[in-house]
């Protein structure tokens, strides 16, 4: 029988007249799908191990290489597309489950291209942020009931005890993304990026690297099924701990970091052999319920003594709003919620697509749910999965959110691509891969400094949007519905986010 | 040494008083009256701490540990050494469900009987390598995703059925070793493990901790290699290979 292959998805262009056999793209693919034809004189590619990151293209000297999509690699069908097709194709080839990277990408998941924001027009004077403070300090963790002050002198004193808190200058922080599936030139580089603006970076599951060690202030260490790297000094290590549920990537399944992955490095600090597999069992085999996440809530604050904020992350499914408010009464400082297109380094596909709901729902129904019950000042809401720019976040602010993680936007701040194939560890960007070659390819101080621009820039325009709405105070905005209205959304969709449409007045 | 009354503390008042203490460079405190407080030892670090506890401790005792010893005299709850680094915990009275979650290093050694889920994803790391000793039987799903470190179920008391172990024995397991004083039918296994004979090598690796168990809780040496042991140990150190389509 004739054996149907999976079509290539790209199709890499060589312009003959501008190549000048350099061979770079040759040296440089990791997926060696270039190649020199010595006695033609000429370079060609195996379309069929382009992975579509366009590296090659991005370091070619002459321009000569264009990497284009293969739009009639399969007949044309709605229902029966290119990348369906590809699959089954795949999956009759291996009889195996198929792995993907990144977040969701298929489009019909994002409300926030359907919430618009407001402005002030006559009636109320926007603010003009180059002139004017505008302040969107936020700090993560349990506040008080209320605040008893002292006058003495003049000067004020707070008398309430405040539990610990992470002070953020930006309301934006990277998400967990453990040395092992990213490389340690891109964890240095949030890590930096989260010093130079004053915010924070995540470790993710992996445990801990020496050389991240120095960034503690601004780190959060993740504690999860697997406790791979736990121990005292790990958790004492970061200025918070996170408690890590579920990810949107692959809600309710276990993590599996294949043992040709573990190489001495990572072994270290996951601390396991090298070459065995790291499994992450699905839950946390000490908590099958609330009263068992409060006790290990509360095991990590005992032993780090009640000094660091513990949060808990989960990502949002169908009933997100109860257990968001379950996790706040066992304890929670903060509770993170990852939406559908939350993105990982690899997960089975089929959960990816599938799996959870959209954040922008999410952040809505629970911070409903927690005024409703008179807690929500008892955590702070940090939401991810999918966050593309500044609008994402003052929209994810304005649903109800304190402060948002991004991983996506900050790898493509480090030159991500998109390609989707982290899981392949052959990363030609130097992200996603434990090669020290392709991992030479990410500078961390100028890494670094991209990651923080990014935040940088973001910060202004968010200062620029709440001027523009007459607001001054990031925390004026937080859950105030009325800045956003909805398009084209079904009436109870908008009720689920608490919106109007757009057109309604106040 | 110092005695602590346990009674009517709640255990951030309990754990706060013994942390202050061993700040204080107190090294062997005595806690009388415990009555379910939670977290006792949790986090404690330092290899020369020694607490003993009269009464029951609660769940999660010794999470985190990373180097004390702790003696329990009765029974202790779940949760015993979660998570822990370093240490020894001695029970002499049964202990609960995940008993040694996770656990990296140190040794909890139980006279008695243990829960469900005993051991679950131990895992050992060059020098930290756990060794847990139950002196009577287990319930199900014993050393369940197990990676690494040494775990042994004497069966000096058996279960209803007359069972040491209950069903699903080993179930995910990739790495360490497993050794029961007794039979262990092939139906209470977990696909991942098979049984093996008990070779001379694995005796001389074995002792040394039986001996110290038998120390700690006065049991004769001689008695317990009498009956014959049987050795558990994953096929494989890739239960889920091949489970990819790339």
């Amino acid at each position: 029988m004739a054996k149907r292959r999976a079509p290539s998805e790209f199709i890499v262009e060589r312009d003959e007249y501008k190549c000048i056999r350099c061979l770079a793209c040759v040296r440089m693919c990791s997926y060696e799908a270039n190649f020199y034809d010595e006695r033609e004189n000429m370079v060609f590619t195996d379309n069929s191990k382009c992975v579509g990151c366009h590296f090659c293209e991005a370091i070619c000297p002459t321009d000569a290489i264009r990497v284009i999509h293969n739009p009639l690699a399969i007949k044309q069908n709605a229902h029966w597309t290119g990348e369906v097709v590809s699959d089954i194709i795949k999956q009759a080839e291996t009889g195996g489950v198929l792995l993907a990277s990144m977040g969701n990408d298929k489009q019909h998941f994002s409300y926030f291209d359907r919430i618009i924001l407001n402005a002030s027009q006559v009636t109320n004077p926007s603010i003009d942020p180059l002139r004017e403070p505008m302040e969107i300090r936020t700090f993560i963790g349990r506040k008080p009931e209320s605040v008893d002050l002292e006058v003495e002198n003049g000067s004020v004193l707070l008398k309430t005890e405040i539990t610990p808190q992470l002070k953020l200058e930006v309301p934006i922080m990277f998400s967990a993304m453990s040395y092992g599936s990213i490389s340690l030139n891109a964890c240095k580089s949030l890590a930096k990026a989260a010093q130079m603006m004053g915010t924070f970076f995540n470790t993710g599951e992996g445990g801990l690297h020496k050389d991240l060690r120095q960034y503690g202030a601004n780190m959060i260490v993740q504690c999860a099924s697997g406790r791979f790297g736990v121990d005292m000094e790990y958790l004492n290590a970061g200025a918070a701990i996170e408690i890590k549920i579920g990810q949107g990537a692959k809600p309710g399944i276990g993590g599996h970091l294949p043992g040709e992955k573990v190489t001495e490095p990572i072994s270290e600090t996951r601390m396991i052999p090298v070459g065995t597999d790291a499994i992450s069992p699905a839950p946390h085999h000490d908590i099958y319920s609330i009263e068992d996440l409060r006790q290990l809530i509360y095991a990590l604050k005992e032993a780090t003594r009640y000094e660091k904020p513990v949060g808990v992350k989960i990502s949002a499914v169908h009933n997100v709003a109860p257990i968001a408010s379950g996790i706040v009464r066992a304890g929670a400082d903060f509770v993170v919620i990852d939406g559908i297109r939350g993105g990982t380094g690899a997960t089975p596909k089929v959960i990816r697509d599938n799996v959870g709901i959209p954040i922008e729902l999410a952040i809505a129904v629970v911070d409903q749910r927690l005024r409703d019950e008179g807690i929500r000042h008892l955590a702070s809401i940090v939401v991810a999965g999918g966050i593309r720019n500044s609008a994402d976040v003052i929209k994810a602010i304005a649903l109800g959110a304190d402060a948002v993680y991004i991983g996506t936007a900050a790898l493509v701040s480090l030159g991500c691509h998109l390609c989707q194939k982290c899981y392949t560890g052959k990363c030609n960007w130097g992200i996603a891969t434990q090669d020290p070659k392709l991992v030479k390819r990410l500078n961390p101080e100028i890494g670094a400094r991209r990651a923080a621009n990014l935040l940088r820039a973001w910060a202004l325009e968010i200062k620029e949007m709440l001027g523009g709405m007459g607001i001054n105070a990031i925390e004026s905005l937080r859950g105030n519905r009325d800045q956003l209205r909805g398009v084209g959304l079904s009436e109870y969709e908008l009720k689920l986010l608490g919106i109007k449409p757009a057109g309604e007045a106040w | 040494m110092v005695r602590i009354d346990a009674s009517g503390l709640h255990y951030k008042e309990l754990n706060e008083t013994i942390r202050k203490l061993v700040d204080e460079g107190e090294k062997e405190i005595i806690l009388d009256n415990v009555c379910g407080q939670r977290y006792i030892g949790c986090g404690l670090r330092g290899n020369d701490i020694k607490i003993e506890i009269v009464g029951t401790p609660g769940n999660d005792l010794a999470a985190f540990m990373d180097g004390a010893t702790i003696i329990v005299r009765s029974n202790a709850q779940d949760g015993t050494a979660n998570t822990m680094n370093r240490g020894k915990v001695i029970i002499h009275g049964d202990s609960g469900d995940i008993t040694g979650h996770s656990m990296r290093g140190g040794r909890i050694y139980v006279k008695g009987n243990a829960g469900y889920r005993v051991g679950i994803h131990m895992k050992s790391y060059k020098n930290n390598f756990p060794v847990v000793i139950i002196g009577g039987f287990v319930r199900d799903f014993l050393a369940e995703y197990m990676a690494g470190g040494l775990l042994i179920v004497l069966g000096l008391e058996t279960d209803e059925s007359g069972n040491v172990v209950g069903n699903f024995v080993g179930t995910g397991m990739h790495g360490g070793e497993l050794y029961i004083r007794g039979t262990v039918a092939e139906h209470q296994l977990g696909k991942e493990v098979k049984i093996h004979r008990v070779t001379d090598e694995d005796s001389n690796r074995i002792i040394p901790y039986l001996s110290e168990f038998c120390d700690d809780f006065g049991f004769s040496l001689d008695e317990i290699l009498k009956k014959e042991f049987v050795k558990l140990k994953p096929y494989t150190h890739r239960p889920y290979g091949r489970l990819y389509a790339y």
